[in-house]
C-alpha cells in the first residue's frame, strides 16, 4: 500500500513561524466548521465513525474516549497532548511539531469544543525544548487570530522522565508531582487531571482531527484496513539507509518500509514500538503494520547481521529499568533481575535455569504490573526466546 | 532564592525547573526554603527533585553534555562518542569536571534518531555526531 499524507500533509509545505502559510491550506477551516454548523455530539459522533484509534501506542478509540470525556460530570474538564515521545527510537511528534504546530493547536480547540472543555496543556518532554519557543509562538499567533477566544492551551515542560509519557503520570507530573502511575480506574475521562474529566491524545492522534472534521468520517473511514482506519508515521531508525519519518496507509507491509522505503540491506531483526515493543526476525517482515498485527507508537529499529540479539534485549531491558516509576514492585524489581540475567548472558555465563526464570518473570510481570511499562516490558524477551532462543542457549556457561 | 508568592503545591516542579535552570542545582536550602513555603515536607520536595533525570541535586558543571544510549544511537556508534567526550573532557559519565566546566552523563533516546548519534549540550541538541565534531563543539563552550 502506498504512503500517503494526512498527518505530514502540511509539514515542508508551510512555514511554522506564520500562521498565514497555514490559513493558505485551509487552516482552521474544521474548528471554524466544527463551531458554525456541528453540535459537540456530532463532532463526536463523526471521530467514532471515523474509526479513528490512539497513535500513543495503546490504540484506544479516539471518539469513544471523547464521548466518555463529553458525558462526564465535571466544573472543568481538560485537553492535554501528550508531546512526551520518549519511546526508544520515535521522533515522529516532534518532526511534526517542528514542521507543523498549527494542525496540532486547530485539532486541541476543537477536542475542546467537543467535550466541554476551557483549558488544554501540551505536556512536552524536557528533550524537545527547542520547540518551546515555536510552539509557543504558534499559540499566540493563534490566539491573535481569534481562534481560541473559546479555549486556552499551555504549554507544560517535562523534566526527563519516559514514564511521564504514561497518561496517569503524565498527569501527576503536571500536578508537580513525582510521576508515578496511577491505579487505574477511575479513568481519565471520568477523572483525570486534577480529579476532572480528562482526554489525554497524542500528538499524531490529534494531527487527524481537522482533515476528519472537514472531509467526514466516510473518506477517512475507506483508507486502511478493517481495524486500523488511517495512516500511521513512523519513524524508522538504525541499519538503513534512509532513516527518517514515512506516513503509510495502516496495512501496509512491513517490508515496504524497511527495505523499499528507508533502504535496509542484510536485515536481521527489527524492534517494533521501541524498548516495550515487539522483537521479530527478518523472515517476517511479511507483516503488515497495523493495531491488528504490530504497530505501537511506530518506531521501526532496525538490526542488520552484524548485530547481536542478547545485546538488543539486555540494552532494552536495561533502559526499562532505569526508566521504572518504582511504584509497583513486579516492574521495579522483575526489570533489574531481568537486566542482570541477560548481562550474565551477553558475557557468555549464563546458566542453565536463567531461560526458565526470565520465562517466569515475564508472565507475572505481564499479569502483575500496575503499568504498560511493566506489562509490556517483558516483550523483548518473550519474543528474543521464541525466535532466537538458540543465541541464548549457546551462551550458556559449560562446565 | 526563587519568589514563591502565591505558589501552591501543584507549582513544585515548575519551581524546581526554574531554580535548575537559574542556579544549575538544587541546593539543599533551597529545597528546605520551597517546603516551608509551600507547606509541605523536604522529603516529599526531595522526592520530586530526585525523580526527574534533568533536575540535579548536586551541583553540575556549567556546561552540561548528555550523550544518547540508546539502540539507535550505539548502532550509529555512540560508544566513539562516549571516548571522545572522555578524552576532551578527562571525565567519565556521572561525573563533573573539576575546574566546574563540564558535567557529563548518558541519556536515553532524545528523539533525534535518525541523525544519530545525538546528544543534549545544555538545552541544545546536536546530532550526526563524530569525534571531530565533538571536538569543535566542546572547544566552544565557555
Ligand atoms: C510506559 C509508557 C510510556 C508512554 N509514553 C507515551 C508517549 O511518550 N507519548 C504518547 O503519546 N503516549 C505514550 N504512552 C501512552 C499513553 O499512556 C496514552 O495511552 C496515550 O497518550 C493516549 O493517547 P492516544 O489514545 O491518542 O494514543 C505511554 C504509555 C506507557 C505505558
Ligand atoms: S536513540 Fe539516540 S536519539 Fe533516539
Amino acid at each position: 500500500m502506498p504512503e500517503k499524507w494526512i498527518v505530514l500533509r502540511n509539514c515542508g509545505v508551510i512555514d511554522p513561524k506564520r500562521i498565514t502559510t497555514y490559513l493558505d491550506r485551509d487552516g482552521f477551516k474544521a474548528l471554524k466548521k466544527a463551531l458554525a454548523e456541528m453540535p459537540p455530539e456530532q463532532i463526536i459522533e463523526e471521530i467514532k465513525v471515523s474509526g479513528l484509534r490512539g497513535r500513543g501506542g495503546a490504540g484506544f478509540p479516539c471518539g469513544l474516549k471523547w464521548e466518555l470525556a463529553r458525558k462526564a460530570q465535571g466544573d472543568e474538564k481538560y485537553v492535554i497532548c501528550n508531546a512526551d515521545e520518549g519511546e526508544v527510537g520515535t521522533f515522529k511528534d516532534r518532526y511534526i511539531l517542528e514542521r507543523d504546530p498549527f494542525t496540532l493547536i486547530e485539532a486541541m480547540a476543537i477536542a475542546g469544543y467537543a467535550i466541554g472543555a476551557k483549558r488544554g496543556y501540551i505536556y512536552l518532554r524536557a528533550e524537545y525544548h527547542h520547540l518551546l519557543d515555536l510552539l509557543g509562538k504558534a499559540i499566540s499567533q493563534a490566539r491573535e487570530k481569534g481562534f481560541l477566544d473559546h479555549f486556552e492551551i499551555a504549554i507544560h515542560e517535562g523534566a526527563g522522565s519516559y514514564i511521564c509519557g504514561e497518561e496517569s503520570a503524565l498527569m501527576e507530573s503536571i500536578e508537580g508531582k513525582r510521576g508515578e502511575v496511577r491505579y487505574r480506574p477511575p479513568f481519565p475521562p471520568s477523572r483525570g487531571l486534577w480529579g476532572k474529566p480528562t482526554i489525554i491524545n497524542n500528538v499524531e492522534t490529534l494531527m487527524n482531527i481537522p482533515q476528519v472534521i472537514l472531509n467526514g468520517a466516510h473518506w477517512f473511514n475507506q483508507i486502511g484496513t478493517e481495524r486500523s482506519k488511517g495512516t500511521k508515521v513512523f519513524s524508522v531508525s538504525g541499519d538503513v539507509k534512509k532513516p527518517g519519518v514515512y506516513e503509510l496507509v495502516l496495512g501496509s507491509q512491513l517490508r515496504e518500509l524497511v527495505m523499499d522505503l528507508a533502504l535496509a540491506e542484510k536485515v536481521k531483526i527489527i524492534q517494533v514500538g521501541g524498548a516495550t515493543g515487539r522483537i521479530i526476525p527478518y523472515d517476517m517482515i511479511d507483516t503488515p503494520l497495523s493495531f491488528e498485527t504490530i504497530l505501537g507508537a511506530g518506531a521501526i529499529t532496525v538490526f542488520d547481521e552484524s548485530r547481536d540479539i542478547i545485546d538488543i534485549v539486555h540494552r532494552t531491558i536495561e533502559f526499562l529499568a532505569e526508566e521504572c516509576c518504582g511504584k509497583c514492585a513486579p516492574c521495579r524489581e522483575g526489570t533489574e533481575v531481568m537486566a542482570e540475567i541477560l548481562e550474565r548472558f551477553s558475557c557468555g555465563e549464563g546458566v542453565e535455569r536463567d531461560i526458565g526464570v526470565l520465562e517466569e518473570l515475564s508472565n507475572a510481570m505481564m499479569l502483575s504490573s500496575l503499568c504498560g511499562l511493566g506489562q509490556a516490558a517483558p516483550n523483548p524477551v518473550v519474543d528474543s526466546l521464541q525466535y532466537f532462543r538458540s543465541a541464548y542457549e549457546s551462551r550458556i556457561r559449560k562446565n | 532564592m526563587i519568589p514563591t508568592q502565591g505558589k501552591k503545591q501543584e507549582d513544585l516542579l515548575i519551581l524546581l525547573e526554574e531554580a535548575q535552570n537559574k542556579l544549575g542545582y538544587l541546593p539543599e536550602e533551597l529545597m528546605a526554603e520551597l517546603a516551608k513555603s509551600l507547606d509541605m515536607s523536604i522529603s516529599d520536595v526531595y522526592g520530586v527533585a530526585t525523580f526527574y533525570s534533568f533536575l540535579s541535586t548536586k551541583p553540575q558543571g556549567r556546561n552540561v553534555i548528555r550523550i544518547c544510549k540508546c539502540l539507535p544511537c550505539l548502532l550509529k556508534n555512540a560508544q566513539a562518542i562516549i571516548e571522545s567526550v572522555e578524552r576532551e573532557t578527562g571525565i567519565k559519565p556521572g561525573e563533573t569536571a573539576p575546574d566546574g566546566k563540564f558535567s557529563f552523563e548518558l541519556t536515553n533516546c532524545i528523539g533525534a534518531c535518525d541523525e544519530a548519534p545525538a546528544m543534549m549540550l545544555n538545552n541544545e541538541v546536536h546530532v550526526n555526531l563524530t569525534p571531530g565534531k565533538i571536538s569543535q563543539i566542546l572547544k566552544a563552550c565557555k
